[in-house]
């Protein structure tokens, strides 16, 4: 299991991105707690969520605190900035456990 | 009941009646007859001016439970209707309808005044801004009517929407009510969608800060039709009314559907002498000006006019000789107003003549091809222009469903995906413009085209264009996007959406936050 | 054959234009990690283009990635980008065959196994690079393409960039002469006034005239102004069918020498019909067979 060590951030507020902020979990926090603002909220908020989440387990990575801000991303664009957002903050990424298509 | 688009409707709707379901866009046909004002006579030497609103008000006099009707060329400028409202909320009166063509972010001040009771119905054909937030919230009673351009003026010439009194923006007035649109701060170019309030209200009132002796030249609104001029400080926001120029979209897929679309006129056959032609004045609808104009060029042919909204650009295309006529019911920019007030081969039109379907013809009927927007399409090409993609109301018809019906090809040109959502969906949330007035659906990703225009398919097929199933390029949105959940809805009824027959389409209801 | 009329710079870090780039009909997008990137989001760029490269459906245009100098990122670049399988690598401000070297020494060692040989677009944006684009293109195999980047070279010389550019012209030989002389296509700089439609067009016009076989775009509104002019004109096909069926004449006759309007046929003309016509069969399959 692998931690995120400080807080860091990747992506921006552009249409077609999201910009997402990574820090430590807190005290007893057990899971990986997500805030999350979307556009497209009713439509995809459930699944946005569920990327972050996926993409964070498979980088071993399941005690964390995110806030994402969303402009309409793809799948890959969340993952690909969540990743960023991970090795940023102190997380060393696992090449082999990235998938784009999951 | 459900409508032939198996769209669920009540039976009857509190304070609008029987709901007669929508079977077809030509399907339902006139059975009544036009419905005339009262006669009225004017003296010698009798004075129309009136000092302020309120004597107006008084004059009339306005009661409770009245209509009370305006016309939208001024857009987000507009400073009449809350002048108006703010009179009636002073005198105390209740229960007011307003039918006002179009309602902008500037009639913000109608909220208050609709939770206080003062207005409790609106009959529009757009929306946009607070008032729709709060409709969308279920702030009325009643549902709003949404109607078409050309089907308000059907409307109000049967009797359908009666209006008590007409309050016209008059960008320049006499003291004995001729009005025009092309002269003073606020001029603002046509002022067609005040036609049919003008002809058929009990009362109408021209509202100017712009008097000018009598008689007024050029005149657009006669004085037979009105019966009181008041002059106020400020009637608008000329800002707000037009733009300066209205530019060609820089946005690179713009103007790839853009080009797309220019290639399915030509591939129609349509580039040729006599073309007639009607655009949006924003993003892709516009920059598809800007290829037919490239391509009518090369082929040194002639149009025959343009219609609807008029931008800058279409004035171009006009004084090129590209078309001998423009049909204007609505300026869009300060070229478009030079142009209708000095070239006279440049038309001022009612709605009912735009675009009306009960008439003996509309000018809707006469396009070769119409580029409108969509917000969403059904698979079955039904269009929404009323309600985003959360559920809120956000727009509505205009001439949208009027012009797919009467072109010849109506073209849909939008962006496969807005952001993340697909324009694509299966069932479109509020139906607008049914599927069989759409023929083609541009997108930067390939072109549909309605199964019931097989040799259309062929022509585009043939010209070499990337011609998919609408199914087939849903499929390939949500491959990139994954497939969206729908939105929540609430129970409540907020909106009837009125086809331009006087059928009803479908229905909005209130806005549900999603948990 | 493949063409290379256009090539269409895409951000790297923007992830709407990284999405769209495969409506434009570009004969290649470049997706970049150079100068449109700033140096502080290189790490979030190469994720980015990595995601890009692995699921934006790019159409028919070939996948081109712009990584940095080998001296600054270009090596992380390498790294990351190479496995997931861009067609070209574009490598900037190349100034020597050694630089050429030491990319496809990188990119070999990360190429996966059984992955098709990412390829290489020389960039020579200096004097010193255009001094050595003979010795540059023949570097290896890999090496599919010279490309001019005029910018950087002005600057360089210390003179002023024009729109008409004379200041370029020599460079412009050069590197249309190095390309040939190693048997690849020569790639002209791209216009940067993208307002000016006329303006591309001459500019296209030109480098077409000199040799080059396409031209670097920076907006996709340049696209079609760019394959309209490297896509062979009526009277160029009409021609090019004159020489080849004049050849075939002469071979059924046993004549040894041909000639078409009084000139002699020999083998560069008839190398530049056929490109011709296998250029106006992309265009267009159907009208050109006969």
């Amino acid at each position: 299991m692998k931690t995120v060590e400080k807080p860091a951030q990747a992506g921006t507020l552009e249409s077609g991105d999201i910009l997402v902020v990574v820090a430590p979990a807190t005290g007893a926090q057990d899971d990986i707690a997500i805030e999350l603002q979307s556009l497209v909220m009713a439509q995809y908020g459930d699944a946005i969520r569920e990327t972050i989440a996926s993409t964070m387990r498979t980088q071993g990575v399941t005690r964390a605190v995110v806030q994402a801000t969303d402009r309409g991303a793809l799948d890959c664009t969340i993952r690909a900035r969540v990743l960023t957002a991970l090795a940023r903050g102190g997380v060393g990424l696992e090449e082999g456990a990235i998938s784009w298509n999951a | 009941m459900k409508n032939s688009l198996g769209r669920m409707l009540p039976e009857t709707v509190a304070g609008f009646g029987a709901v007669k379901p929508f079977a077809g866009a030509f399907a339902t046909t006139p059975s009544g007859v036009r419905k005339a004002p009262r006669q009225k006579t004017v003296l010698p030497k009798a004075n129309k001016l009136v000092d302020n609103l309120e004597e107006v008000f008084r004059r009339i006099p306005v009661r409770d439970g009245m209509t009370l009707s305006f016309h939208h060329h001024f857009r987000n400028g507009d400073g009449v209707v809350n002048q108006v409202l703010a009179v009636a909320a002073k005198l105390g009166l209740r229960d007011l309808t307003i039918a006002l063509s179009s309602v902008f972010p500037v009639h913000a001040p109608m909220v208050e005044l609709m939770k206080s009771g003062v207005v409790t119905g609106l009959d529009t054909d757009y929306m946009s801004g607070p008032v729709a937030e709060a409709v969308s919230q279920g702030v009325l009673a009643k549902p709003v009517i949404f109607r078409t351009h050309g089907g308000r003026a059907r409307a109000i010439e049967c009797g359908d929407l009666a209006v008590d009194v007409a309050f016209i923006a008059a960008p320049a007035a006499d003291d004995y009510g001729n009005i025009n649109g092309v002269q003073g701060e606020t001029a603002c170019g046509s002022l067609g969608y005040a036609f049919p309030d003008a002809e058929y209200a009990e009362v109408v009132v021209a509202v100017t800060d712009n008097l000018q002796p009598y008689p007024l030249h050029p005149i657009s609104i006669s004085q037979e039709r009105v019966d009181y001029v008041v002059v106020v400080d400020k009637i608008g926001d000329p800002k707000g009314i037009v733009s300066g120029t209205t530019q060609i979209t820089k946005d690179p897929v713009g103007l790839k559907i853009a080009a797309n679309a220019a290639k399915v006129i030509q591939a129609a056959g349509l580039i040729r002498d006599g073309f007639s032609f009607q655009t949006g004045a924003g993003g892709a609808s516009l920059a598809t000006a800007h290829f037919v104009r490239k391509m009518m060029k090369a082929a040194n042919v002639t149009g025959s006019f343009a219609l609807g909204g008029i931008t800058g650009y279409l004035v171009s295309m006009l004084e090129e000789g590209l078309f001998r006529n423009l049909i204007d019911v609505q300026g869009f920019d300060l070229e478009a107003i030079r142009s209708i007030r000095d070239n006279p081969r440049h038309l001022e039109v009612g709605a009912g003549m735009y675009a009306s379907p009960f008439n003996a013809g509309c000018a809707v009927n006469k396009l070769d091809v119409v580029i409108l927007g969509a917000t969403e399409i059904d698979t079955a090409f039904n269009v929404n222009v009323v309600t985003g993609s959360d559920g809120k109301i956000m727009g509505g018809s205009g001439g949208h469903s009027d012009a797919a019906a009467g072109a010849s090809v109506t073209i849909v040109v939008a962006n496969l995906l807005r952001g993340r959502l697909p324009i694509i969906v299966d069932n479109v949330l509020t139906v607008t413009t049914p599927g069989e007035t759409v023929d083609v659906l541009v997108t930067e990703r390939g072109i549909a085209v309605n199964p019931l225009r097989p040799e259309l398919k062929e022509k585009l097929v043939t010209a070499g264009l990337p011609v998919r199933d609408i199914a087939e390029l849903k499929a390939l949105a949500e491959k990139m996007a994954g497939a969206p959940k729908a939105p929540p809805q609430g129970e409540k009824i907020v909106a009837l959406v009125e086809y331009r027959d006087g059928t009803i389409i479908d229905v909005v209801r209130q806005y549900k936050a999603c948990e | 054959m493949e063409r290379l009329r256009s090539l269409l710079f895409m951000p790297g870090n923007n992830p709407a234009m990284l999405q769209a780039g495969g409506v434009f009909e570009a004969d290649a997008v470049i997706l970049d990690l150079e100068d449109a990137v700033a140096p502080r989001e290189k790490d979030a760029a190469r994720m980015l283009v990595r995601a890009a490269l692995h699921t934006v459906d790019y159409g028919a245009s070939r996948t081109v990635v712009r990584i940095n100098t080998l001296d600054t990122f270009g090596h992380e670049d390498i790294r990351a980008i190479v496995p997931a399988g861009p067609q070209v690598i574009l490598l900037p401000k190349v100034e020597s065959a050694a630089a050429i070297h030491d990319a496809v020494a990188a990119m070999k060692a990360v190429e996966r196994p059984g992955q098709e040989p990412v390829k290489l677009i020389a960039l020579i944006e200096t004097p010193c690079g255009l001094a050595e684009a003979l010795a540059i293109a023949r570097a290896d195999k890999r090496v599919i393409a010279l490309a001019l980047g005029a910018e950087d070279y002005t600057a360089s010389l210390g003179a002023q960039r024009t729109k008409v550019g004379t200041e370029i012209i020599t460079a412009r030989n050069l590197l249309v002469n190095a390309a040939a002389a190693a048997g690849i296509d020569a790639l002209d700089t791209p216009f940067t006034d993208v307002n000016d439609e006329a303006g591309l067009t001459a500019d296209t016009q030109l480098a077409k005239q000199l040799g080059f076989k396409g031209k670097l775009c920076i907006n996709p509104r340049q696209i079609d102004t760019v394959h309209d002019v490297f896509n062979p004109s009526e009277a160029e096909i009409n021609w090019a069918r004159r020489v080849l069926a004049a050849i075939r004449q002469a071979e059924a006759e046993g004549t040894g020498v041909v000639a078409l309007d009084g000139k002699m046929i020999d083998a560069p003309i008839v190398s530049r019909a056929q490109r011709t016509l296998a250029l106006a069969r992309l265009q267009n399959p159907q009208e050109v067979e006969a």
